[in-house]
């Protein structure tokens, strides 16, 4: 592994005809952590790495590692590595002989091969075909090409799809190792739930446009409370004279701290006091992050819960 | 990222999967079947001939020859579909992402599965003509006739056939690129070479013009190449049809290769790959 290296991706830009996948996307990922890429399903993360890696040219801006281009590196492999969702694979040749055609390209050490299969559990089965192999093992091997060139970038997409709970611990700790190497982790996810052990930081997209970047903490702060009162109004008046935002909620109102504040279950009540209003309901965000996710990427919404919800049952 | 390590890996690609040797067996025992009727048909006919006094269709001399070169006149379509479906199984199986992350210089990934291709065609050839003089000489040599193995214009018709199989490799990989889509490649290939050229070369006979246009069908262009060809041995060579030369004919399938492989990498190879 080389020098640290970091991903600047600059007014990220990408329309399929009239359609915008992405649009101005600007962010930047740090070695030596983990970093969650995250979004709903179609919110443009695929289309964003592809774009990252050289594989879909940007209607407009720039993705770099350490400021050079995918399609300019000198060792692509060896650079950045690279675990996408779609399994490519021919499933007529085995798995050690698909890591050692791309070993080959690559000018890498064919004794890699080996190693990698080690490293991901899949050792004893190299010599098999990957038409045999389960959705858990063809991750695995993703990941094994990823590793092949021991780069100091790691872009998986999705790596944690189609695993089973032991496979979804392992990758976890896998993560945090690599980061701790120094090398920079970029995981993305349809499910914060799925990366929220392993993530030092996130990147939220929706709808082809960033809406989040910084620490899951942060995006935790700024929850909504759930507050009713028998006298309403006075309760609204109350919390909107402290500053507080104030929705009509489904059990009564949804208060809301202003952007860049946070606001606690405890705060709506001492606001109530002071007020002189009885409350009848005062309750915290239930879902905690996974709501404030939700909320952010615009999926909480009644016609998009079930969807949501019907995606989260899935993994 | 070199071309020379492009080249290794798109060779490693063809050899680790069974497709290769599987078309490669198929067409040493295909050839060496037809030759070997060839060599029996040629052989009873130049014998008849001789018999009743009249010229034989063939000449005696070029025999052996016509026989070896079915090893291209029918065995051509095996390194064009060898090609045709490595190009197209990287669509097929998405390879085409862990293939241009690997190497993204992605005119040097085509240009070496070309090259690539080239090498493991001749191959193709090498056995073809083990099949074509193998399984023709031994039915000539059965029936009499002289088998010429160190003849230098048996060893140029080597070389040739080592050529052209190369070259109907390399039109394969462009024709994948120009038709990424499996099945369809698979069809338009062998619809073409097993029905619709034939027939068009025998309709192109009947007339002077459209003979002339007739000799720049791949096919043709292919038997050109290689010299001499069952196929107009049986139209008859002497009745004044247009052939190119060999160079022409190795030519117009390089023009064919080129073209089909440009437009290809303009239209598919560069697009986004998602």
């Amino acid at each position: 592994m080389s020098t640290a290296t970091t991903i600047d991706v600059a007014h990220l830009t990408k329309n399929f005809g009239a359609v915008s996948a992405v649009s101005d996307l600007t962010f930047s990922v740090q070695p030596g952590r983990v970093t969650g890429f995250l979004g709903p399903n179609g919110a443009g993360k695929t289309t964003t790495l592809r774009m990252l890696l050289g594989l879909v040219a940007p209607s407009s801006g720039s993705a770099t590692f350490g400021g050079i281009g995918y399609r300019e590196l000198s060792r692509p492999l060896a650079t950045v590595g690279t675990a996408l969702e779609a399994s490519s694979f021919h499933p007529g040749r085995t798995a050690a002989n698909h890591l050692a055609i791309y070993a080959r390209a690559a000018a890498i050490d064919p004794a890699r091969v080996e190693r990698v299969l080690r490293q991901v559990g899949l050792a004893e089965v190299g010599k098999r075909r990957v038409g045999g192999f389960s959705l858990g093992m063809r991750q695995r091997l993703g990941l094994a090409f990823a590793l092949l060139g021991d780069p100091p970038v790691l872009v998986l997409d999705e790596p944690i799809n189609g695993l089973d709970p032991e496979g979804i611990r392992w990758i976890r700790v896998f993560l945090r190792e690599l980061a701790e190497e120094g090398r920079t982790v970029l995981v993305s996810s349809h499910l914060l739930s799925e990366v929220q052990q392993s993530v030092d930081h996130a990147i939220i997209i929706a709808k082809g446009r960033l809406v989040y970047d910084g620490t899951l903490d942060g995006l935790e702060t700024g929850a909504r409370v759930e507050v009713d009162a028998p006298d309403r109004a006075a309760l609204a008046a109350a919390l909107t004279a402290a500053g507080v935002v104030v929705e009509q909620g489904e059990h009564g109102l949804t208060a809301a701290a202003p952007p860049g504040h946070e606001l606690s279950a405890a705060q709506v009540g001492g606001i109530a006091q002071r007020a002189g209003v009885a409350l009848s309901l005062l309750s915290g965000e239930k879902g905690g992050l996974e709501a404030a996710f939700l909320r952010i990427t615009g999926t909480d919404s009644p016609p998009d819960t079930s969807e949501a919800n019907a995606d989260g049952g899935r993994s | 990222m070199s071309i020379v390590n492009a080249v290794r890996a798109e060779v490693a690609k063809l050899v680790t999967t069974r497709l290769w040797w599987i078309l490669l067996i198929v067409l040493f025992v295909y050839v060496a079947f037809v030759a070997g009727i060839l060599g029996g048909v040629f052989g009873a006919i130049a014998d008849q001939g001789t018999a009743e006094g009249a010229p034989p269709p063939v000449a005696p001399g070029d025999l052996h020859l016509i026989v070896y070169s079915s090893a291209t006149a029918i065995g051509y379509v095996f390194p064009l579909l060898l090609g045709a479906l490595a190009t197209t199984s990287e669509f097929r199986h998405l390879t085409l992402t862990p293939t241009f992350l690997a190497n993204p210089h992605r005119g040097q990934v085509l240009s070496a599965k070309a090259i690539a291709l080239a090498v493991v065609g001749a191959l193709y050839g090498a056995v073809a003509l083990l099949g074509s003089i193998g399984g023709g000489g031994l039915v000539l040599a059965i029936t009499g006739q002289e088998l010429h193995l160190v003849d230098s214009e048996t060893w140029v018709l080597v070389g040739r056939v080592l050529i052209a199989m190369a070259l109907w490799a390399v039109i394969g990989v462009g024709l994948g690129a120009l038709i990424p889509n499996q099945v369809a490649v698979l069809v338009i290939v062998l619809a073409f070479t097993q029905f619709l050229e034939p027939i068009l070369r025998s309709l192109s006979f009947v007339a002077d013009w459209t003979a002339q246009v007739g000799q720049f069908l791949p096919g043709a262009a292919g038997d050109a190449l290689v010299g001499w060809s069952p196929f107009t041995a049986f139209a008859g060579t002497g009745a004044g049809i247009p052939t190119l030369e060999w160079w022409q004919g190795g030519l117009v399938l390089l023009a064919i290769a080129l073209v089909a492989s440009v437009i290809g990498y303009l239209t598919t190879w560069k697009r986004d790959v998602t």
